[in-house]
């Protein structure tokens, strides 16, 4: 729900670097979001092209990186995706975990002209 | 010629760099800031206004009010004698640091050592959005189900504390404590947690204790 702010904030850093460099255009951007960001890839998609109309990045092509949520075992040290309705370790069934990836929400680089 | 430049930003830096001057600003002030999040109907007003009767006389306590519309909030709030700031967001999902900067000048920092940000009743969009609040504490209550943490595990990360509500509804509604604690236990180790009924006033003064204590924390010169 939040992925107009999301996307608002994406075009912002995006233009900023673009015009930093000297570039006229900003080609394509690469973005890293972990599940746990709950973002959409459609959604940003959908408010990309609304707002990035007008901009030197309009038409820049949105190429999305998803991590899954992984968590680590901190009894044997296994690194696993968990169940929908567990958190359990499958390797030694230990209920010590620890969130391993999953909270990214960065935007990696652009490709400017 | 097209070139690739290396950025690796997160996403709401300009949000995040806001929330630190509105933290530093609540620090300049001697105010704790506290962001109240849980999903609608959890019990964050209820929880609040508990907290006002526990409090009084021992901690100058201040809202700010995230809905998306009416003021019923502040309205209760204000009727209990607090200053009270509402925020509606117009629809938008959850309160961000722009918001707060506002608010916070309508508030009587200077006379207040504690200000607790109501959030939207939202248990996805508020989490991500840093507003410069010292702590965030998380309200599940007993009706939402057992299964929270594993189904809305981002509201279970990053937070200071944890209030579980409603116990007093514990007797009528199936609800596995153990299995709800395995959930919150690898998403936040070791989580500070308060079961308790803004109903019957059962485990508020722990909750209240608490908070005592982060206060007097934060008034003395260590904490900065």
């Amino acid at each position: 729900m939040h992925e107009l702010s999301v996307t608002q904030s994406v075009l912002d850093i995006a233009l900023t670097h673009a015009e930093r460099a000297g570039a006229k255009r900003v080609l394509a951007i690469d973005l890293v979001i972990g599940d746990l960001a709950s973002i959409l890839d459609d959604s940003v998609q959908f408010y990309w092209e609304m707002i990035a109309k007008g901009t030197p990045a309009e038409g820049a092509t949105l190429r999305f990186t998803r991590l899954p949520l992984e968590l680590r075992c901190t009894d044997c040290g296994c690194i696993f995706s968990p169940d929908a309705d567990s958190f359990g370790c499958p390797a030694c069934q230990s209920s010590r975990v620890r969130v391993h990836q999953g909270e990214e929400l960065r935007v990696e680089s652009i490709e400017v002209e | 010629m097209p070139a690739r430049i290396p950025i690796v930003e997160n996403i709401l830096s300009a949000n995040d760099d806001l929330a630190v001057r509105n933290r530093a600003a609540f620090d300049r002030a001697g105010v704790l800031a506290l962001n109240l999040m849980a999903s609608p109907g959890a019990g964050k007003t209820s929880l609040i206004l508990r907290t006002l009767e526990v409090l009084r006389g021992r901690v100058r306590l201040g809202v700010i009010e995230g809905d998306l519309a009416s003021s019923i909030d502040t309205d209760r709030a204000k009727a209990a004698g607090i200053p009270a700031f509402q925020i509606n967001t117009g629809g938008q999902c959850h309160l961000d640091a722009v918001m707060i900067q506002a608010a916070m000048r309508e508030l009587p920092l200077g006379s207040l050592d504690l200000v607790i940000i109501e959030n939207v009743g939202n248990l996805v969009c508020p989490i991500e959005f840093r507003i410069g609040s010292h702590l965030s504490v998380l309200i599940a209550s007993i009706p939402e189900g057992d299964d929270k943490p594993y189904k809305y595990p981002s509201a279970y990360r990053g937070v200071q504390a944890l209030v579980v509500n409603k116990v007093d509804l514990l007797p009528y509604v199936p609800f596995r404590m153990d299995y709800f604690r395995e959930g919150v236990e690898a998403l936040s180790p070791g989580l500070v947690t308060f079961a308790l009924s803004c109903r019957t006033g059962e485990g508020l003064a722990a909750w209240a204790d608490w908070l005592v204590a982060r206060v007097t924390e934060n008034r003395s010169p260590a904490a900065h």
